[in-house]
């Protein structure tokens, strides 16, 4: 009953390995991420937010990669595709917005 | 029980409105009535309230964009009719907050009522069938959009009537948007409607997105589609892109507005500039989803009537990709003059510019197209040499205005006034009314009578220019922009000579209603029986007119651009194969219309604080939606038996064409196209 | 790509939901999520642009809990996990364990909700609600829209426990359950930023 055609989704399919892998390294880089706040009283501050923005932008990819099994295979190229000009348009609104915004803000406030 | 609704929300004290409301409930009535009379109900429930076919849809979202065209140019009329009457002593006869109203609402539906339903009816029409496929991605989400967008339009509509609409422009301003300042349901109307037809268009973009990148037929690669087909690609994807952030500029001013918050207020740390800036953000993508699709009418259009293969098609498609990234990174040129320093103006100056070139060269490939081709001046082609001709004019006053020293000056003149609409106009309308005359043959089965086409669009252009060639003169001369009133009586008789181009415009109207009127009255000795009545190059010329519900018996094969053209040329149109197979088809639904129902019910309810009201319609969209994913009945099949009677008949037609051979009618080789 | 001619033959056979529907439906809700991208995007762009508007009242540090905060964290992690060992489940046709780690995922979820909806309901009666200023505004909405896309998972969730009993696994349920656990994954990936860039940023 169950057939193949699930497969020809574009996204590819998991297995019990990949999932664990994934839930394990999330589980680090949260862990890493809160213990840098909470713990991280000697380090400068530029240092701890880059760890943090490090470590969420790695658990994003690990979620990407081993729970919806994004990769470069023919098949989920447009999904690929998709993502990548997604994510050029948010920077380009998210950071224009800021550039913007804080240069009102610098002039009129 | 029932909110802030009362019978004081209908305002009586105020003539024109009643007047107006009392015209459009009697003409209602009367449709409602005629409909009874013929006994057409179930008619129009089963062929068309309910329908999923793209086709069907497509007409009924170009109907609704007809209709707003009437409602938003009569808003037209009486700005100008106002600002000729109302210099100096005189104040004419709309009151400032009226006036008010009246250019917020016009803005308002001539961009999200009347040019997007229009250029989403032609894509739906269009496109499927351009590219060899029996109907979009999603059927069924193609009604939710197109009843979602009616529901929008039904509540600015109803604004009129019931309560107010909004008088803080089309786009809203900061903080005067906020309930402090905007106490009525004006500005509630505006962004419930605004929402609800842009959850509409998402839902259409992300629907033809798919069905462009994966149901196109066999050897139709990307580099071989029609290049209305690449237009609508991207302005697709500027519109999936887009919406989203005026979803949520619109869905923060609502927080402001109902849960008492401060986004965009102007005092516990509101901050009012985001909203314009998010405003545009969306803004400007929307107008070149507006822009986008008349473009790709403009190369089809020409191609056909030029008997030639579309110029440069390779740099036509580079040139649209280019402006589909760029449109994303101009949107501060909206609002060079409030307060951004010289860096950030600089920057979008320079993107501002830039994408001007990739239109430019897309006007020099039509006119190289045109160049040694046999020019047939048809209804379609006269709205393209309008658009060409004069288009091009408000191409420049914007590039004139992307020069941030020179914005300083003309921002929020009539001069942006007139720039825009001499983009909008002769560019995104005369399109839409090419494509409209252009597919209306293939849509209806009979084409537009060409007379009354032509007279139209003399009194469209002659009209447009009276109407805004003084305004730029009045930019210049200093006139602001939304002013209900004015005491410079220097700009008084400009105001005079641009009502009258709208009285021109409205004989040109008239005329459009005319010529529906006629090509109706003549539709059986009109009737295209060969499904091609232009000689056309593209696959939609292959199926009856108006097709069968499955556009296609066999799925065709591509070889090349220009499918049509290229089997034309090979011999191999209207080959009769040697079996049929059972179609596949999505049935019937009335959930679209009934999510439709409730979705307006639920705008109305947010609008008047009936609370219980809105919560009920919302759970409403909710079980229909979970209804429809229980059911398991959602298709049904043509079997190769009635496949095969209808392609005898279709046939037959075309035997009796080619027999009495009428005008327009072309199948035989020697009078096939040049390449 | 153009559709291929095997997909035609399965047309012709009468496969109504053939492989090319499921794959349509799956591209097409990720095209969805993209557009949500931009959602959140936006949302979060308007966070860092009001997030330091204090109006006088709390910060992020007079109000956030991280141990709370992690302890939500995982819920919905853990959540994640769970629901790709449903579509595991799936993939190997096994009814029962469908059932039962969607529910494990939708009793994670809820007490994900749970516990946001707590600290939202005692931040208003702090007098710290999102009316209070900019940034208060910023943070429930952004936070609260998060929630909210949560929410409608959980009914989608429990509507598809409802197909899974009254249907089975067919193909149609199959691709619900699939751009359901998209959605779901895709909302802990936004919950990645909202903690780093909302509560962990918001401490510092």
């Amino acid at each position: 009953m169950n057939q193949t055609p699930i497969d020809s989704t574009g996204a590819g399919r998991g297995s019990f390995k990949s999932y664990t892998i994934g839930f394990i390294f999330s589980i680090v880089l949260t862990a890493i991420a809160f213990l840098a706040v909470v713990r991280g009283g000697g380090l400068p501050r530029w240092a701890i937010l880059f760890g943090i923005s490090g470590a969420a932008i790695v658990q994003i990819l690990v979620h990407l990669h081993y729970f919806l099994h994004f990769d470069t295979s023919s098949a989920a190229r447009w999904n690929v595709l998709a993502l990548l000009f997604t994510l050029l348009i948010m920077i380009i609104f998210v950071g224009g917005s800021l550039w913007i915004m804080s240069n009102l803000n610098y002039r009129m406030m | 029980m029932f909110g802030k609704l009362s019978f004081s929300a209908i305002p009586f004290d105020q003539p024109i409105i009643m007047g107006a409301v009392g015209g459009a409930s009697l003409l209602a009535l009367v449709i409602l009535i005629l409909i009874t009379y013929y006994g057409k109900w179930t008619y129009l429930w089963k062929e068309w309230l309910t329908s999923v076919d793209h086709k069907k849809i497509g007409i009924m979202y170009i109907i609704l964009a007809l209709v707003m065209l009437l409602r938003g140019f009569s808003d037209a009329v009486m700005m100008r009719s106002q600002q000729a009457l109302a210099a100096g002593a005189s104040h004419g006869y709309l009151s400032p907050e009226h006036f008010n109203q009246v250019f917020s609402a016009h803005g308002s539906i001539m961009i999200v009522f009347m040019a997007m339903p229009f250029l989403v009816g032609l894509m739906n029409i269009v496109v499927p069938q351009q590219i060899g496929a029996r109907d979009v991605a999603f059927p069924f989400l193609n009604s939710v959009s197109f009843w979602l967008t009616a529901a929008g339009a039904l509540l600015v509509m109803v604004s009129l009537g019931v309560g107010e609409f909004s008088k803080t422009g089309w786009t809203g301003l900061a903080p005067l948007f906020e309930k402090k300042y905007s106490p009525g349901t004006g500005v509630d109307y505006w962004l419930w409607a605004f929402q609800l037809a842009g959850a509409g268009s998402l839902m259409t973009s992300i629907n033809f997105l798919v069905t462009i990148l994966r149901m196109r037929a066999p050897g139709m690669t990307l580099m071989r589609m029609p290049m209305f087909v690449w237009t609508i690609f991207a302005t697709n994807v500027l519109m999936m892109l887009a919406f989203p952030v005026l979803t949520v500029a619109l869905f923060l001013l609502t927080l402001d507005r109902y849960l008492g918050m401060h986004f965009f207020t102007n005092a516990l740390g509101g901050n009012m500039m985001m909203y314009t800036n998010l405003f545009w953000i969306w803004g400007h993508p929307e107008v070149y989803i507006v822009i986008l699709p008349a473009f790709g009418v403009f190369s089809e259009v020409v191609a056909t009537f030029s008997g030639k293969r579309l110029f440069g098609y390779k740099s036509l498609v580079y040139a649209t990709a280019a402006i589909m990234l760029l449109s994303f990174t101009v949107w501060l040129h909206h609002f060079f003059t409030m307060g951004a320093g010289p860096n950030v103006n600089t920057f979008f100056g320079i993107t501002t510019m830039m994408i001007a070139v990739p239109t430019g060269v897309k006007i020099f490939d039509w006119l190289f197209t045109m160049y040694r081709g046999r020019v047939r001046f048809t209804t379609p082609m006269y709205w393209t040499l309008g658009f060409l001709t004069t288009f091009v004019i408000g191409g420049m006053t914007g590039v004139l205005m992307a020069e941030p020293p020179a914005d300083y000056l003309v921002h929020n003149s009539l001069f942006l006034i007139a720039h825009f609409h001499n983009v909008l106009i002769p560019g995104a309308l005369f399109g839409f009314f090419a494509g409209y005359a252009y597919w209306f043959p293939k849509a209806i089965g009979f084409p537009l009578d060409e007379k009354w086409g032509k007279r139209a669009f003399w009194c469209w252009l002659i009209g447009f220019y009276l109407a805004f060639a003084p305004l730029y003169i009045l930019g210049f001369m200093g006139m602001p922009r939304r002013m209900a009133h004015y005491a410079n009586l220097a700009w008084h008789p400009y105001l005079i000579i641009a009502a009258g181009g709208t009285g021109v415009i409205l004989i040109g109207i008239i005329f459009q209603m005319i010529q529906l009127f006629v090509s109706i009255r003549q539709r059986h000795a009109a009737r295209d029986l060969t499904g091609d009545p232009w000689n056309g190059r593209t696959l939609e010329w292959a199926t009856s007119s108006p097709p069968a519900v499955y556009n296609f018996a066999i799925t065709p094969v591509v070889h090349d651009i220009d499918a049509f053209t290229d089997m034309k040329e090979k011999g191999v149109v209207y080959q009769k194969p040697d079996r049929y197979h059972d179609i596949h088809l999505p049935k019937n639904t009335a959930a679209g219309l009934i999510n439709g129902v409730f979705a307006f019910m639920f705008g109305f309810a947010m609008v008047w604080y009936i609370w219980w009201l809105a919560v009920l319609c919302a759970l409403g969209m909710l079980f229909t939606v979970i209804a429809r994913a229980a059911d398991d009945d959602t298709h049904y099949t043509v079997p190769a038996a009635e496949v095969e009677r209808i392609e005898s008949r279709r046939f037959q037609q075309l035997a009796s064409a080619a027999v009495n051979r009428p005008a327009g009618s072309r199948t035989t080789p020697e009078l096939l196209p040049q390449r | 790509m153009p559709a291929d001619t095997s997909t035609i033959d399965a047309v012709a056979t009468g496969k109504f939901e053939h492989p090319d529907t499921i794959a349509n439906q799956a591209f097409g809700f990720w095209l969805y999520i993209m557009s949500d991208l931009v959602l959140f995007a936006t949302i979060f762009a308007t966070y860092a642009v009001l997030g330091h508007n204090y109006a006088g009242g709390p910060t992020g540090k007079d109000l956030f809990h991280l141990p709370y905060l992690f302890g939500e964290t995982m819920l919905l992690l853990f959540s994640s996990a769970t629901c790709g060992l449903a579509m595991l489940a799936m993939h190997k046709d096994k009814r029962g364990l469908v059932m039962t780690w969607l529910t494990v995922t939708l009793l994670l979820g809820l007490g994900f909700i749970t516990m946001e909806i707590n600290e939202f309901h005692h931040m208003i009666l702090d007098g710290n609600g999102p009316d209070r200023s900019g940034f208060l505004s910023a943070f429930f909405t952004l936070v609260g829209t998060h929630g909210a896309h949560v929410s409608f998972g959980l009914i989608w969730m429990a509507v598809m426990m409802g197909q899974v009993i009254t249907k089975g696994l067919t193909l149609p349920v199959q691709s619900r359950l699939l751009r359901l656990s998209v959605f779901w994954h895709f909302l802990d990936i936004v919950w990645v930023g909202v903690f780093t860039i909302v509560y962990l940023m918001g401490v510092m």
